[in-house]
């Protein structure tokens, strides 16, 4: 009875960060889906989400407002904004001057902006950490009784709750949707999806203003799970985010959130059973494994050359 | 229609056309041919806005369209297919058709998330669009199949499906028949036929054998090495001493 509530602590802690990773990993999946290229500033957007969001709250606190429903919302909502700004402009400067050259370029200006957007919010927010109010109290216990108390927070069940919502509506938005169904023919076919009249710079825009909102939202449920951020918040979060998208397979968007959970719980067990100094030891060596045995990651589709 | 007047394109040091003029009426199939490497793709990737040709003119009804892009160039009511199928493989058939007429739809998300009676009408009036082309390429069938699973004469008949339901007055078909067998070719070429005659579509057609467009086109252009060799109907150029050359060599 111990060692299954130990085991299910584990569980619970894994998939709570492993939702917020495949909330990142579905900004780096997508973006790869449509143009073939990483995109090394998608860490730095999160972080700013995150910061974002922290000051929409303390902002909100400070004009007296206590309702907490309407302060969670409005520092989403400020978040989301802000991240998906960003998100369009890193497209803007770092990728659509240079697409279509050589594939390292677009990569060594994407890595320019990850520095530069870093950098940014070191001068302008200071580069120590901030502490996150605790906003969500509280939670479920199991268990107690027992020597080994297992508990599942109110916060805990916000980031799965929140998780699932977005994924539901994304998983929607790309099924269902004519954006969508854009979105599938460009990330199948961009050259043929411009001939039959898709204006493919907006799909391409979308694309990364999607991403950049989903980061957003996992910038504000972390920042409120861990309890503060700092200036490299993204980037350990975006590395993280950017080796569940490869395990799970990139360019899959179920690839991304099934690599999201897979390395959340290895993680998790790691720190619970072993040590949490192997944890990443554990999830990067099971990146390699896994490309070992199957290249394309989890879900993803074999590629094949276009002649 | 369509006039293009001394088209010319370099690759570096290769002139790979050279001053090829061709027009096209209303309602009419014309086909450019010539041997393999005579540089008709190359023509038409300069028609489609694949290319920025480096000299001559390409009109439009009027307007000159050469170096536009390509997705202007097939919103003025050019379309054009390639050689090998271009499909959303792993999208459905009718996803497909629907795509194509993505411009013509209303794509804003909040009135999709609404589901206001605006878009809903359009999406169903692409539907119905939809399946009306499939029925008349003979598809309907298919139509929640993914369009990668068709065979290789279904999949050139869904290209040209794709091709009408964005409603074009000129289509570019770069060798519609390669790979398929003598009585896919007939379907397909009374399918030409009737794209002109029941919607008034005019069609530019590329083909290197020669008694595939004999029997549907109105008139033949025929270029060899990048240059104009003949032009005139079929049966002019069946009896053009240059064009037999060219595909026959000399005695």
């Amino acid at each position: 009875m111990q060692d299954l509530l130990y085991f299910s602590q584990q569980l619970i802690n894994g998939l709570t960060i492993g939702s917020a990773y495949a909330l990142i990993a579905i900004g780096y999946t997508m973006v790869y889906g449509i143009i073939g290229m990483i995109n090394f500033a998608h860490g730095e957007i999160y972080m700013i989400g995150a910061y974002t969001a922290l000051i929409a709250i303390t902002g909100l606190t400070a004009l007296g407002l206590a309702w907490l429903p309407l302060i969670l919302i409005v520092a989403l909502v400020c978040a989301i904004i802000v991240s998906s700004t960003m998100g369009w402009a890193v497209e803007r400067v770092a990728y659509r001057p240079v697409r279509g050259r050589h594939r390292l370029i677009p990569l060594i200006s994407a890595i320019g902006m990850s520095i530069f957007l870093q950098n940014y919010v070191h001068l302008a927010q200071g580069s120590r950490n901030i502490g996150f109010p605790l906003l969500i109290e509280g939670g479920f216990k199991f268990g107690s009784d027992g020597h080994f108390e297992m508990s599942l927070s109110y916060m805990q069940i916000t980031i799965f709750v929140t998780t699932l919502i977005c994924m539901t509506v994304l998983s929607l938005f790309i099924s269902r949707s004519r954006t969508g169904r854009a979105c599938r023919a460009v990330s199948q076919d961009l050259g043929m999806a411009s001939l039959l009249g898709i204006d493919t710079n907006r799909i391409i825009s979308a694309t990364f203003i999607i991403g950049a909102a989903l980061a957003a939202v996992a910038g504000l449920l972390l920042g409120m799970y861990y309890g503060s951020v700092d200036p490299l918040f993204g980037f350990i979060a975006g590395l993280k985010a950017f080796t569940a998208a490869v395990l799970g397979g990139i360019g899959s968007i179920p690839g991304a959130m099934l690599g999201g959970l897979i390395l959340g719980v290895s993680e998790s067990m790691t720190s619970g059973y072993l040590s949490g100094e192997y944890k990443d030891v554990v999830s990067f060596g099971l990146l390699i494994l896994i490309l070992l045995f199957k290249p394309t990651g989890l879900l993803g589709k074999p590629e094949v050359e276009k002649i | 229609m369509l006039e293009v007047q001394n088209l010319s394109m370099r690759f570096g040091g290769l002139l790979a056309v050279d001053q090829v003029s061709l027009n096209v009426q209303e309602r009419e199939i014309v086909s450019i041919i010539g041997p393999n490497g005579a540089g008709k793709t190359t023509v038409f990737n300069c028609m489609s806005g694949f290319y920025k040709p480096t000299g001559g003119k390409i009109l439009f009804e009027g307007k000159e369209v050469q170096g536009k892009p390509d997705y202007r160039i097939s919103r003025l009511g050019m379309v054009r297919t390639f050689q090998h199928v271009r499909l959303f493989t792993q999208m459905s058939v009718v996803e497909n058709l629907l795509v194509a007429q993505h411009r013509h739809l209303n794509t804003n998300m909040l009135a999709g998330l609404l589901g206001t009676p605006n878009y809903r009408a359009r999406e169903q009036k692409a539907l119905d669009r939809a399946a009306y082309w499939l029925e008349r390429v003979g598809l309907l069938e298919s139509a929640n199949r993914d369009a990668g699973n068709l065979s290789y004469g279904q999949q050139r008949r869904l290209e040209i499906a794709r091709c009408m339901v964005t409603e074009p007055k000129l289509l570019m078909l770069d060798e519609p028949a390669a790979g398929l067998n003598p009585a896919e070719t007939q379907e397909l070429n009374q399918l030409i036929v009737s794209l002109k005659e029941d919607y008034n579509v005019s069609v530019v057609l590329i083909e290197h054998d020669m008694s595939l467009v004999m029997d549907i086109s109105d008139r033949i252009n025929v270029i060899n090495q990048g240059r104009p060799l003949a032009c005139g109907t079929p049966e002019e150029i069946r009896q053009n001493d240059d064009v037999i050359k060219a595909y026959l060599g000399e005695e």
